[in-house]
């Protein structure tokens, strides 16, 4: 009997920390054929900057996701640095390497323990997130909020690491790497969550491309390429290398997802010793006038701002495309073929965040 | 799960990791912004900080009206842009998270 | 200024997008403003991450041809461009009819101004103007 089953999948669901719904076309177990409906939490950020000065608009880009919203800070100041022709103090830059770093330990984090829950592993989920507090901790300490810093301005940044804040960061990376590696290497090996993600969902690494992917899920697919490679901020002094994998499938994303963990934890710590001393920050004057792309990585891929100034104090045109967008062809791609209790795995696997994919 | 032991007895051992909030809250963190405070005898009511500041959070009222300062609460995300622009340096931010739970706590 | 920007015909489009599919581009995004009388959209794509723009003057009323024939991820960008600005895709693989990123009860194509419609960014705005 094959007879074609529609099933929405989400908004609300289980799995989904976030409003999405796949209506999953389903013949039998198997799904044939899904189709995205986003739109729950559209906010129009992109117009409401028209109504804010450049400056005041940092702190809108901070609110576009809840998870990565330091980097969002980051390619922003960036894209208005270039515009305006500020140079960023190199103290100023190494320090926005520690604190995206830091997110992006927080947000795999946070990404690992849903993927736990997700195959119905709550212990696993609430280890991780205990681990994922210290982060958040050093994150109030150093920066002086938990998730939405702050710290990130035109010119350069607002607050210093001292050596109280560096011994402290440098104590919380030491223990919370123990933590990983007691967590994730048993994790990587159990029998439970290899049958859950091996083979799961996988994509070659032709179509992943073809489709746009970013960040992860395209490293996953062999795919190098990380856009800390270009060496934005201070990544160029870091000898930074892109975490590759070539299966594809659901397990080699949470490889690299563990891999770029470890990584993250290394790059935190050449920062902190090749840190130069240096003003944090350079005054801007003027408005922004001309127009430019900004592009950074983020824990979930490639991030593209295009940002237009006038010379009026507002901008004139704010853009956003974060990497989910992205990789929402992928994982449209990767549905098909796969059996119902395997989807929630799937699309967590690319790590959808929805607030910032409809801004 | 062999491998899951040394977690396991951690578990078993060690004190939870969470705390009985709200009987027993944690010591703020120095350096978090928690809570915006104004010294009022030093403001000069300029209004500079509610013309930056991003969400509209604060009114400030100068002659000829009464000089006054309210902060919405509620709308203030705790930035810290008007302790930044404040010609007189009266504003700061405190460590420890405000209660706003019932109107009139500070 | 973006670089390795090229400015190109509407007509010509759908051309130099198979030619950057053709030598191995990634689609990235499409950017879409609204000048007032005329849309302007630029295409982005990335070879080792090297971003190639192209640029594209989309006159009002005019209808903007798909290229999710050639890209399928620009299917989602196109019906946002859509749902935002009013703009007729033509050709697109697959169609949410304008109501892609809003929800039903939004309003139609909030982000199109009217013709002649100076930049926002040029008149100083009203402080506190966001609305309620
Ligand atoms: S900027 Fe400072 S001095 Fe001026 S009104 Fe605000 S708090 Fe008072
Ligand atoms: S901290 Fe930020 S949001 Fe709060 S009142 Fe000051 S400027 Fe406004």
């Amino acid at each position: 009997m094959s007879r074609i089953t529609v099933i929405p999948f989400g908004p609300q669901h289980p799995v989904l920390p976030e409003p999405i719904q796949l209506r999953l076309e389903l013949k039998d177990e198997k799904v044939v054929s899904a189709l995205p409906v986003v739109g729950y939490v559209h906010r129009g950020l992109e117009k409401l900057v028209e109504t804010k000065d450049y400056l005041q608009t940092v702190y809108i880009t901070e609110r576009v996701c809840g998870i990565c919203s330091f980097i969002h800070s980051v390619a922003y100041c960036q894209g208005i640095e270039t515009i305006m022709g500020v140079e960023v103090p190199p103290r100023a830059r190494y320090l926005r390497v520690i604190w995206s770093e830091t997110h992006r330990l927080h947000s795999h984090l946070l990404w690992f323990g849903l993927l736990a829950d997700s195959f119905g592993f709550e212990n696993l989920f609430m280890q991780i997130w205990r681990a994922r507090e210290a982060v958040l901790d050093l994150q109030e300490a150093t920066a002086g909020a938990r998730v939405i810093l702050g710290t990130c301005c035109v010119g350069g940044v607002r607050r210093d690491i001292d050596q109280t804040g560096r011994d402290l960061t440098l104590a919380t990376l030491d223990k919370l790497e123990q933590d990983i590696k007691k967590i994730a290497n048993p994790i990587l090996k159990d029998y439970g969550v290899q049958q859950r993600t091996v083979g799961i969902g996988r994509i070659s690494r032709e179509l992943t491309y073809e489709r746009g992917a970013v960040g992860p899920t395209a490293r996953a697919a062999g795919i190098a390429q990380d856009l800390r490679q270009t060496g934005y901020a201070a990544y160029g002094e870091l000898d930074f290398q892109p975490v590759v994998e070539t299966a594809g499938d659901c397990y080699a994303r949470l490889q690299v997802r563990v891999r770029e963990m470890n990584q993250s934890i290394e790059l935190i710590r050449r920062a902190l010793e090749r840190m130069p001393a240096s003003p944090i920050s350079v005054p801007v004057k003027g408005n922004p006038d001309g127009e430019t792309v900004s592009r950074v990585e983020q824990p979930r891929g490639e991030v593209i701002y295009y940002l237009r100034g006038n010379g009026g104090k507002n901008l004139a045109r704010m853009r956003i495309r974060t990497p989910t967008f992205a990789n929402i062809p992928a994982l449209l791609a990767m549905l098909p073929g796969a059996e119902l209790a395997n989807v929630p795995v799937i699309t967590l696997s690319i790590d959808p965040c929805i607030s910032c994919t409809e801004r | 799960m062999l491998k899951f032991i040394g977690n396991i007895l951690q578990n078993l051992t060690h004190k939870p990791a969470t705390r009985p909030y709200p009987y027993q809250k944690r010591a703020p963190i120095a350096g978090n912004r928690g809570h915006l405070v104004i010294d009022p005898a030093v403001c000069i009511y300029c209004g500079l900080c509610s013309k930056r500041c991003p969400t509209q959070a604060l009114a400030v009222t100068r002659k000829p009206n009464p000089n006054s300062w309210t902060l919405d609460p509620y709308r203030c995300i705790l930035c810290g842009y008007c302790v930044e622009v404040c010609p007189k340096h009266c504003l700061s931010l405190k460590p420890e998270h405000g209660d706003y739970s019932s109107p009139n706590s500070p | 200024m973006i670089m390795n920007l090229s400015e190109i015909k509407l007509e010509n489009l759908i051309g130099a997008v198979a030619a950057k599919r053709a030598s191995g581009y990634r689609f990235v995004t499409i950017t879409c403003s609204d000048l007032g009388d005329a849309f302007d959209l630029l295409y982005h794509f990335d070879k080792e991450l090297k971003l190639e723009t192209l640029r594209v003057r989309l006159p009002k009323g005019a209808e903007l041809p798909s290229i999710s024939a050639e890209y399928f991820a620009a299917l989602l960008v196109e019906n946002e461009i859509k749902d935002l600005f009013g703009i007729a895709v033509a050709g697109m693989l697959l169609d949410y009819q304008g109501r892609f990123l809003l929800p039903e009860d939004a309003p139609r194509n909030p982000w199109r101004r009217p013709s002649g419609d100076a930049d926002p960014g040029a008149a100083p705005r009203k402080e506190g103007s966001d609305h309620e």
